[in-house]
């Protein structure tokens, strides 16, 4: 039998992974979150990068800074970007990732040949793809050429370089927007556990929707939300809404991810067994049926894996922006370039981590009750 | 010969299916076209109208510049991929070994928290990154980025060598233990040589992703150490660019990978569903 010595020779052997991760993950998390909460890099002399730099701690004062303060609209503008980037680009990945995997699920001649097409992006680099799509998507070029070839005009839209705004909506609604958007998703939620009977769920559902109508009711969004310094001028410098530059970005970064989706989907739709699919054909399903019935419902799972997995891609979404539209374009920027821009070039960084542990905290919003799914599983199968 | 109304209903609806299946295929394959079409294209023959057409002569010229533009860049990622995927890899298949087969104390917390290393936001370590880097001397060199790498790859080459590890079935190791096999001996002679498609979907991930990387190849770099993206990045982010220079960049940079991706197809889509935890 395997012996004690061998079990702390095996501890012995993970420690080193726990100790750097311990330090390289949670030790760093801990001192960005202590360096947002300083004036390192925001204060005058001495240089950021000296020996004897000093850094004060301020508290809140940067979180309040990026929040409010009209000099850092651009930080306000990433977080709607964000939004919007997010939204388009795991619908975009959803739809045609489940459309790509249907049809290969017809037992298609050269099924592997196309999958290997619809997939090949994603070995790419988020920088080549962004590359790429720069050149596809040159005002004047690329694709927008391409409606001549059968005699139409040349699009002449701005893909990437689009100074429009959809969507457009005001900083100070954001908390209602959000309650009303929130109110919204329960209340579908609430009909269809009361379609199917479950009271409780009804009732959990109900008393979140009470706790976020609370909350606004209650001006608790206030602390969050600081009002503007200068709710004037803001919306003629740096506009709230969808900027239309960013459809350029979403179209690159649902090239490279939907065959991803698509796999995901294709190990899903292979999961559902033959006698399942044979059963729905004897109960007379027509194959339109059988999908709606049988094959979606059980892809659910997947579906929410997939939005998580596209969801925190999104919010952490660089490189591709930084190679397709710069680092600098006020019309395309995401927190993780204002991260490396801050940070990185103008060593504001505790502005920059304060924007980081933003970002951080989105992640971990979506990322950890999703680990902690998995794991309750995984327990509750072993056992 | 004839054909029922059933047969014909069956044909039309696997030809439209066909149909739309190659044409999406085409779309995909439509930023290749280009981006090859205007790597091999003389800069004076480029303009924005003519971007589909082919170039009336191959100018490979554009590729021998770019390798001169990219000088050590090339070099440093083939040294950063092969040690750090090498380290990576090693660490994670010892690490899933432990975590599979063997009880340690509180592995039910200490293995999702490993794991929540690989979803956060590098961005969010990125200045204390720089700072202890800075401390112990090792920012801005291939060591450096290389530990970064090794480091930050630990969690996912951990859960991709766990989850193969796991359908060792344990008599295996029972039976390596009664011969007087220890911790060492099971793994040299029972896991490791059970390990190799393991190993096969580790490298070829870690190798795709740390060729890929950029952020920290951009910031945790001096301009001598740069990866091949960020030399990409420098070649076409410039104002007035020659488009034939970046498009053999993008192709340059992206060959590996995709050489990688052609030939070991399956194991590298077992990585990227590994990366959804269980999928």
């Amino acid at each position: 039998m395997r012996s004690q010595k061998d079990r702390i020779i095996a501890f012995l052997m993970l420690l080193p992974s726990l100790v750097l991760l311990g330090l390289f993950v949670y030790g760093f998390i801990l001192q960005a979150i202590g360096t947002s909460m300083s004036d390192w890099g925001t204060s005058g002399a001495p240089p950021p990068l000296a020996v004897n730099v000093t850094k004060s701690f301020v508290g809140f004062d940067n979180y309040r800074q990026i929040m409010t303060s009209l000099l850092e609209y651009n930080f306000r503008n990433s977080l709607v970007n964000t939004f919007f980037f997010t939204l388009f680009f795991v619908a975009g990945c959803l739809a045609v990732g489940l459309f790509l995997a249907l049809l290969l699920d017809q037992n298609v001649k050269a099924e592997g040949l196309f999958r290997t097409v619809f997939l090949f992006p994603m070995a790419l680099s988020f920088v080549v793809t962004g590359t790429i799509w720069r050149w596809m998507l040159q005002p004047g070029g690329g694709i927008n050429t391409l409606p001549t070839s059968i005699g139409l005009p040349p699009i002449t839209f701005g893909w990437i370089n689009s100074r429009e705004v959809a969507f457009g909506f005001d900083w100070g609604d954001v908390p209602r927007l959000l309650t009303v958007i929130g109110i919204a998703i329960l209340s579908i939620l609430a009909l269809r556990f009361a379609l199917s009977g479950r009271r409780r769920a009804v009732m959990m559902v109900g008393g979140i929707a009470a706790v976020l109508v609370l909350l606004l009711v209650t001006g608790f969004w206030s602390n969050i939300w600081l009002p503007l310094d200068d709710p004037i001028s803001e919306p003629f410098i740096a506009p709230k809404g969808f900027n239309l530059a960013l459809i350029g970005v979403v179209i690159a970064a649902v090239w490279q991810m939907s065959g991803y989706t698509m796999a995901m989907f294709i190990a899903g739709i292979r999961g559902v067994s033959e006698e399942l699919r044979e059963a729905s054909k004897v109960d007379g399903c027509n194959d339109l049926e059988m999908y709606r019935y049988i094959i979606l419902p059980q892809l659910s799972p997947i579906f929410l894996s997939a939005m998580i997995i596209l969801g925190h891609i999104s919010l952490k979404i660089f490189d591709l922006v930084f190679a397709m539209a710069g680092p600098d374009n006020a019309q395309t920027v995401v927190p993780g370039l204002l991260v490396y821009t801050e940070g990185f070039r103008e060593n504001a960084f505790a502005k920059a981590s304060a924007i980081a542990v933003i970002m951080l905290f989105a992640v971990a919003l979506i990322i950890i009750p999703y680990l902690w799914s998995q794991f309750r599983q995984s327990s509750q199968a072993e056992r | 010969m004839a054909y029922t109304p059933r047969q014909w209903r069956r044909y039309t609806t696997r030809t439209i299916l066909y149909v739309i299946l190659i044409v999406i295929m085409l779309v995909f394959l439509l930023p290749i076209y280009l981006v090859v079409v205007t790597s091999l294209k003389n800069p004076a023959e480029i303009n924005l109208a003519t971007a589909w057409s082919l170039p009336t002569t191959p100018y490979w010229q554009s590729f021998q510049e770019v390798l001169v533009a990219f000088g050590p860049r090339l070099r440093n990622s083939v040294a950063l991929v092969i040690g750090a995927t090498a380290l990576s890899s090693i660490f994670g298949s010892i690490n899933g070994y432990v975590l599979s087969k063997w009880r340690i104390p509180g592995e039910k917390i200490l293995f999702p928290l490993m794991l929540f290393g690989m979803f956060i936001p590098y961005q969010a370590i990125l200045i204390p990154l720089f700072d202890f880097m800075r401390g112990i001397g090792l920012y801005g060199g291939i060591p450096g980025l290389i530990l970064i790498h090794v480091i930050y790859g630990l969690p996912i080459t951990t859960l991709i060598f766990r989850n193969f590890y796991v359908d060792i079935p344990d008599e295996m190791l029972e039976a390596a233990s009664i011969d007087g096999a220890d911790f060492f001996g099971i793994y040299t002679n029972v896991v490791f040589p059970l390990s190799i498609p393991g190993f096969v979907v580790v490298i070829i991930w870690q190798f795709t992703q740390i060729w890929n990387e950029f952020l920290f190849g951009v910031t945790m770099t001096s301009n001598d150490a740069q990866p091949i993206t960020v030399g990409l990045a420098q070649l076409a982010g410039g104002q007035a660019v020659s488009w034939n220079l970046p498009m053999a960049g993008a192709i340059i940079a992206a060959l590996p990978p995709l050489l990688v991706y052609i030939v070991l197809g399956r194991y590298f889509i077992r990585g990227l569903l590994a990366g959804s935890v269980k999928g």
